[in-house]
């Protein structure tokens, strides 16, 4: 606040000058908040209303519209625009962040009940599925090789792309890898997996296996790490460049030393994200890997399963065992995918450009 | 070591508009030259000629000859790389590489240029920050990044940087101008000591910085904004400040107009 270092503000003083006037509470927002959650679940009791999304947003509609009033009220027309707008500001955040919460609630509070030790460990060989026990080793196995196979092969792939696009691309050719890159980054999950299926597995005849299914996972990946890289490689400033360039520095060099480099934390930021993205994808682990109870380590033969796919077949079983087995294995995939990220992030941040003293 | 430049017709290009046109002009060895003259009248663009760096700039097309000494630097199978490393270049703001420490943004140019032995680059470092007036200020932070200088030693380090693959000729864009007084003195000092070893051009906007480290200075004008840059004249610093033989540059010295 810009009041840091000057007397605080007095609420409700009379005006002293012509630069000052009279002020709200530092209390307010606070108790506006609070008073429109009370009379958005007061007035949805009163009128019977079922859905409790209907009494949020009238608590949210109410909080806006009471800032905005008391504001004009008290502070004046300026004041009561920009606490609109830091209501509004306010009011997305709780939208954003309530389902994120109980996403994640519902899940850990359904998932920890199975998931222990002995459930990481095992498959789900011989396994009833009415069952008690059987884990999601293979599947937690299969989802590693699969994504570690589609990102060795999109990350590389991407990256050079938009290398290109950014350095040396000009003309026709970067403008149509520019736009094949755009309508790569709309395909359909299904849709990359039938083109696998339909070249690798029917036309060239190989099996399902866990390398099929990483082919399709690559497709999807590769657009995202295009895009991204490029906006990032776009960010490095020329001056470095022709810094680089000025000391006799060949271009590829100066690139893979200097641009690179200053936008690692963005690729790899990027990179995560894409692989994050693949890490859930169903449809083509379906079609491809096909999916299997016991563990198979070699994701070039035979088929493997997949973290996403063993959710899904847990729960069609649909017995209390299989849909809390299901449950688990949506924690443990949603960790998996944290875990990367926290050390994708790590990394980044280790080999960011330093600053300071 | 520290060559003669000898440019004779040279035009240079963005896209369609010519930006300098049909400049000659030679450039004494162990020496300072200042290209002063008005906004936009082609100096930097002319500076960026001399070491090949404008073709770098999309469109950037030039037309002319550049002798170094005996050789073209727009000859048929001239090496733009091989060019850079003869001919420096120091940049209007400082631009340490971040993602570098002090240490190894000296060593930049060698070490990706070629290999060197661990104990000779921290000969060369040292000589090189030593030469930029930088090494008792930052010799116990070698490796902290380079980003955390304060504006002139950046500028300064980019200055080392610049000497340190041993350059035949250091040009300077404007290396002054986002600095303060003391940090442009310690430059301006360090200009005085390098010509001892290089052949300096230096671009400023600053008349009194020019009457200070220049021998020879050069004053470039333009007929009319989107008309090209010319040289109007080159001469001793002490004539083009005392008695410049063109009416013009006694009018843009004497702040009468530009």
């Amino acid at each position: 606040m810009s009041h840091a270092v000057q007397e605080r503000p007095v609420a409700l003083s009379k005006p002293r000058g012509p630069l000052s006037h009279a002020r709200l509470p530092r209390w307010t927002p606070a108790a506006v908040a609070a008073g429109s959650i009370a009379a958005g679940i007061g007035i949805g009791l009163a009128a019977g209303w079922h859905s409790r999304t209907q009494w949020g947003m009238l608590a949210a509609l109410l909080f806006v519209l009471v800032s905005y009033a008391l504001t004009s009220k008290v502070e004046g027309a300026r004041q009561a625009k920009d606490r609109v707008a830091t209501s509004l500001v306010w009011v997305c955040f709780v939208l954003a962040v309530v389902p994120l919460l109980s996403l994640a609630w519902v899940t850990i509070s359904k998932g920890i009940a199975v998931l222990d030790v002995y459930f990481l460990t095992h498959s789900m060989n011989g396994v009833l599925d009415a069952e008690a026990g059987g884990g999601v080793y293979h599947a937690l196995l299969g989802t590693i090789e699969q994504v570690g196979i589609a990102t060795l092969i999109a990350a590389p792939i991407g990256l050079l792309t938009a290398v290109y696009l950014v350095e040396y691309g000009k003309g026709r050719l970067a403008k149509a890898v520019t736009f094949f890159v755009d309508v790569m980054t709309g395909i359909p999950s299904i849709v990359a997996g039938l083109f696998v299926l339909s070249t690798w597995t029917l036309m060239l005849d190989f099996g399902p296996s866990g390398f099929a299914g990483a082919m399709a996972l690559a497709i999807l990946m590769m657009p995202v790490v295009v895009r991204s890289t490029e906006e990032m490689l776009k960010l490095v400033p020329n001056e470095l460049r022709e810094a680089s360039l000025a000391l006799g520095i060949p271009k590829w060099r100066t690139i893979l030393k200097v641009v690179l480099p200053t936008a690692i934390g963005g690729i790899t930021t990027g990179v995560m994200l894409a692989v994050a993205r693949i890490t859930g994808e169903t449809a083509p682990v379906l079609l491809l890997v096909f999916g299997t109870k016991l563990i198979n380590p070699n994701p070039f033969e035979g088929a493997q399963s997949s973290l996403p796919l063993y959710v899904y077949e847990q729960y069609q079983v649909g017995t209390d065992q299989s849909v809390a087995r299901a449950w688990a294995a949506a924690l443990v995939l949603i960790a998996f995918v944290m875990i990367l990220n926290m050390v994708a992030r790590g990394i980044a941040r280790w080999k960011a450009p330093k600053t300071g003293r | 070591m520290a060559k003669r430049i000898d440019v004779s017709g040279l035009s240079a290009y963005y896209g369609n508009h010519k930006a300098i046109d049909d400049i000659s002009m030679t450039v004494e060895p162990r020496s300072v030259t200042a290209f002063i003259g008005p906004s936009g009248c082609g100096k930097s663009t002319f500076l960026r000629t001399l070491n090949r760096m404008h073709e770098v700039t999309p469109g950037g097309r030039v037309e002319g000859k550049v002798m170094l000494d005996d050789e073209n630097l727009y000859g048929a199978n001239v090496d733009p790389v091989a060019v850079r490393r003869t001919v420096g270049m120091v940049f209007q703001r400082p631009n340490p590489f971040p993602t570098m420490s002090i240490f190894d943004n000296v060593a930049a140019g060698l070490r990706l240029n070629g290999k060197y032995k661990k104990a000779e680059l921290n000969d060369i470092v040292e000589k090189s920050l030593k030469g930029a007036n930088l090494w008792n200020e930052v010799k116990d932070r070698l490796n902290k990044p380079g980003s955390g200088l304060s504006g002139g030693q950046q500028q300064r380090l980019c200055i080392a940087r610049a000497i340190a693959v041993e350059p035949d000729v250091l040009l300077m864009d404007e290396p002054c101008s986002a600095l303060d007084p003391i940090s442009t003195l310690a430059i301006e000092d360090l200009i005085g000591e390098l010509k001892e070893r290089f052949t300096i051009v230096i671009v400023t906007h600053n008349m009194q910085q020019a009457a200070r480290v220049s021998d020879r200075t050069a004053f470039f004008n333009l007929a009319a904004v989107g008309q090209p840059g010319k040289l109007i004249e080159l001469d001793d610093t002490e004539r083009i400040f005392s008695n410049p033989s063109v009416q013009a540059t006694e009018d843009y010295i004497s702040g009468r107009f530009g």
